[in-house]
């Protein structure tokens, strides 16, 4: 079971009230980039078996978008933050870098 | 096509290790807008203070809840309701918001019992941790297949807020998580 602490409303949210989001901080290829640009944009992920970086949304609750950051391989949850941020937060990546000493933001 | 002018459960009831009933027909007006610029004009129409996170304030007539960072939910009187959301309306020319009488777009219901029992018969249909879920908190959460808000009036009733569409299937849920036998004795 996964628990996320929303921070738009402060509920310690189980997975089934949140709907996932995907991978956080994408930059988005739109209009006049190429198709290389844009298929990697819409598709390629590196699927990390680690430290990740995911938007979640609060869907049964109060409906807003966040982000988390969390292991896939052990569903270790280093924190969440609010979604209108284009890199982690300091606080968070103190929170990853505690626990896998050996991981770097690349 | 249902009748907007009657509740959605049409008075229905139920008992079981608690008593579950329908609210009836329920004003209900919600309000996006910046909350703390909204705040002055909302104190205006319903004479309720902001609501902090989650909370729950009493206004003239009416109560304010907390639903999102952006987005209030006023409960009044079912007659009220669309005059409560023309005056925030006017209130709030000039800032940006919404203010819209959705009172026949949920329903409503009640459940009366043990606080103990009460709050087994809601941790059933919910992830939402109930044991911690103190008097006044709005809790919008998950009611098994569908979004719905739970809060305690008192130790000893409990409301349910849904969308209408799907009043029927939570008053079952609910019916059917408070029938005699169920008892798990958690709470
Ligand atoms: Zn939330």
């Amino acid at each position: 079971m996964l628990t996320f602490r929303c921070p738009c409303c402060g509920i310690d949210a189980c997975e089934t009230e949140l709907a996932p989001g995907g991978e956080a901080h994408l930059k988005r290829f739109g209009p006049g980039s190429s198709d290389d640009e844009f298929e990697g944009y819409l598709f390629l992920r590196p699927n990390v078996r680690g430290v990740h970086f995911e938007r979640w949304r609060h869907a049964m609750g109060c409906g807003k978008w966040f982000l988390a950051a969390r292991c896939t391989a052990t569903l270790e949850v280093f924190g969440t933050y609010p979604a209108q941020v284009s890199a982690p937060p300091p606080d968070i990546l103190a929170a990853i870098r505690a626990k896998r000493p050996d991981w770097s933001l690349t | 096509m249902s009748d907007a002018t009657v509740s959605a459960l049409k008075g229905a009831e139920a008992r079981g290790l608690v008593t579950l009933r329908d609210a009836g027909l329920t004003g209900m007006v919600t309000l996006r807008a910046d909350l703390a610029t909204a705040a002055r004009a909302v104190k205006r129409v319903t004479g309720a203070d902001m609501p902090g996170l989650r909370r729950i304030t009493q206004g003239q007539g009416c109560r304010v809840a907390w639903m999102s960072p952006d987005e209030i939910l006023i409960l009044c009187e079912h007659a009220t309701a669309r005059k409560l959301a023309f005056d925030l309306t006017e209130a709030l020319t000039g800032q940006h918001h919404l203010a819209l009488d959705v009172s026949d777009a949920r329903a409503m219901m009640a459940l009366t019992g043990e606080p103990g029992p009460l709050r087994d018969v809601l941790a059933k249909i919910t992830p939402a941790d109930i044991a911690a879920l103190p008097l006044g908190e709005m809790r919008r959460t998950r009611l098994q297949q569908v979004a719905g808000a739970i809060w305690f009036e008192t130790e000893t009733e409990a409301r349910v807020i849904c969308f209408r569409s799907v009043a029927t299937y939570v008053f079952d849920l609910l019916a059917m998580s408070a029938r005699e036998g169920g008892a798990i004795g958690y709470h």
